[in-house]
């Protein structure tokens, strides 16, 4: 805490007994910083941590579009839980969001070592790989939709031609299918972010590392796994867990390709509490359904939070 | 990627400290194990938004007919798609309002975020650690989770269907980002400067205004690009407030409006996504690098 120290106020040695209580509003390091912070700090709960706690109070009642409801109880949970399309979305949102995070790990970290390499038009390719996080989600997922069209796919057409299938492929219109067909969707959407995010973690590993460890004899993957890997490993752990709490709560993408369907198989926990509670007007019971995804969420922070301290260990003292 | 410099040496000399161990690869060796791969990989990223061109571009009979046409090509492009859009529809309307509420509620995160950042990293009035962690909390909460009790809550408030439904909620997404951007570019700036304003008798607001803001441009830059994309990219609390066809946002509208039955006019989607999606192209192509710094500075912080 030594830029406590440094920090110390330069006023402190000029400070008046008789100030005023206006004047101790307008200069107490205190209430001055209470403030400055009100502006963020009145957004935040009138928006953020306020809803936050309504929403754990609603899941507790049998509030509907235009009753408040009242107190329930569990009802709304016991209900939930022994209901099948709520086990089913649970599942989907699962296995979407574990599948989904390990491709896209993989193919980020592979995309940001090819980037690593000294390569003419890096800077063009970087900007380039970019685009898909830059256009909003929906407008890509309705260009996905049309790649999917059952009759019309360009893909299904191409795999045609190329005599490797001999009918259309039914992208969304199948369980297993829809599944890949959403995550093959989330996975594009999300790669560029983890490649170029974990590219700036690669840039700072000093490139006089290999060139030691290589005159030692190590290999290129002894290299990655004993030099890149550790160094990259808190950055892993924040990029990572931004990305699964994203898709654990992905919403657009489905609401966009399947709406859930076919037949409840790409159901996620997003889409059913909107389904449940804003077209069902079961806002009760969509608080439930959506308080339920809190726990896996706070499983994300911790990771991120263990991956942050083992940055600080890391770095040793000066963690600033 | 032909052009690229036959000789190793001209490779390390050429570029700078990043070269690493390249020099040791021969050229074949590269296209196998690095050109190939990133080509395929790019090649998949950005055919989506070709097929959206092309699509937005191709006479309408051409596209549900696969088999005498090309569909990978067109010779005879109609700009007919757009013309509707434009000019047949409310897409205008809904440009404008996805804009508004965009730089709206841009604008006020981040007069917001500037007073908190400033406030964490440089008043440290009691417990500025601890609000700085909160503010990282809020970062973790998804609107997914939110938008069935702040629905509530806007209705309350009697905003429902408003742009301020928008205009408000969205700096909650806003601000825990772009605070903790800036409080990362504030750190850079010496203290020394504040103390000898501080000693020339200059509030804290002048020190605000007249040092700490100018230094932070570059930072002011990539937290407001970066909140206008989240905004534009916004999708559930727009779907859940706002119920009136003209005052929607792009990303909403283009879904409910051109999907009539089971026939969907894809020029019309391509159309309008492609036109939803180029003012941030744009932007984005100006400021890449601005960019590029959002990201991964709110990663490193």
């Amino acid at each position: 805490m030594s830029d406590t120290l440094a920090g110390a106020p330069p006023r402190a040695a000029i400070a008046i007994p008789e100030l005023t209580a206006w004047q101790a509003l307008r200069t107490n390091r205190n209430w001055l910083g209470f403030w400055f912070m009100l502006p963020a700090i009145a957004f935040l709960v009138l928006f953020l941590v306020y809803p936050l706690g309504l929403g754990m109070w609603l899941s507790f009642t049998d509030a509907k579009i235009g009753s408040a409801g009242k107190f329930v109880g569990l009802d709304n949970y016991e209900w939930i839980i022994g209901d099948s399309k709520f086990q089913g979305a649970v599942f989907n949102t699962l296995f979407y969001t574990f599948v989904a995070s390990v491709i896209k790990f993989a193919v980020g970290l592979y995309l940001a070592l090819l980037l690593n390499e000294n390569m003419p038009f890096k800077a063009l390719i970087r900007a380039l790989i970019l685009i898909p996080f830059i256009v909003p989600t929906v407008l890509s997922a309705i260009a996905f939709w049309w790649i999917y069209d059952p009759t019309f796919s360009i893909v299904s057409w191409s795999l045609r031609k190329m005599g490797w299938i001999s009918g259309n492929i039914n992208f969304l219109g199948d369980a297993w299918n829809s599944r890949w067909s959403v995550i093959f969707a989330n996975v594009w959407r999300g790669v560029p972010f983890i490649a170029i995010t974990l590219l700036a973690g690669l840039q700072t590993v000093s490139p006089s590392l290999y060139e030691a460890a290589t005159l030692d004899g190590a290999t290129r993957w002894q290299n990655f796994r004993h030099i890149t890997y550790p160094l990259l490993t808190p950055i892993i752990a924040v990029v990572m867990t931004f990305s699964v709490l994203f898709t654990f709560t992905d919403f657009q993408l489905i609401k966009v390709l399947t709406n859930g369907g076919p037949a409840g198989a790409t159901e996620l926990m997003a889409t059913m509490s909107y389904n449940t509670a804003i077209l069902g007007g079961r806002i009760g019971e969509g608080a439930a359904i959506s308080t339920a995804m809190v726990p896996f969420l706070l499983g994300a922070i911790m990771i991120s939070w263990f991956g942050l301290q083992r940055r600080k260990w890391q770095s040793g003292e000066n963690n600033e | 990627m032909s052009n690229s410099p036959a000789t190793p040496s001209a490779v390390t000399a050429k570029n700078d400290d990043s070269v690493g161990m390249t020099y040791l690869a021969t050229l074949p060796q590269q296209i196998v194990t690095v050109y190939t791969p990133l080509l395929l990989i790019v090649f998949v990223l950005l055919f989506p938004f070709y097929w959206m061109v092309i699509t937005a571009l191709k006479p309408k009979e051409h596209l549900l007919d696969l088999e005498t046409h090309n569909p990978f090509w067109t010779w005879s492009p109609t700009f007919e798609h757009i013309n509707d859009l434009l000019f047949k529809t409310d897409y205008p309307i809904w440009l404008w309002n996805t804009m508004l509420i965009s730089v709206a509620a841009t604008v006020l995160s981040l007069i917001a975020s500037v007073f908190a950042a400033y406030a964490i990293t440089r008043i440290r009035f009691r417990g500025a650690q601890m609000v700085g962690g909160l503010i990282f909390l809020a970062y973790l909460v998804p609107p997914s989770i939110l938008f069935i009790p702040l629905s509530t809550v806007i209705y309350q408030y009697g905003l429902f269907d408003t742009p301020f439904a928008l205009i408000l909620t969205y700096p909650t997404i806003l601000i825990p980002f772009s605070t903790w951007l800036l409080m990362g570019y504030f750190k850079t700036i010496p203290y020394e400067l504040e103390e000898c304003a501080l000693m020339d008798g200059a509030s804290r607001w002048q020190i605000m205004t007249k040092i700490i803001l100018p230094l932070a441009v570059p930072g002011l830059i990539s937290a407001s690009i970066f909140c206008l994309t989240l905004c534009w990219n916004e999708f559930i609390y727009a779907l859940t407030f706002i119920n009136t066809t003209s005052k929607k946002t792009v990303p909403v509208a283009i879904l409910s409006a051109f999907t009539d039955g089971d026939q969907y006019r894809w020029g019309s989607l391509m159309a309008g996504a492609l036109v939803g999606s180029l003012p941030l192209v744009i932007l984005y192509a100006f400021f890449v690098e601005h960019y590029v710094s959002a990201m991964t500075g709110a990663v490193k912080e």
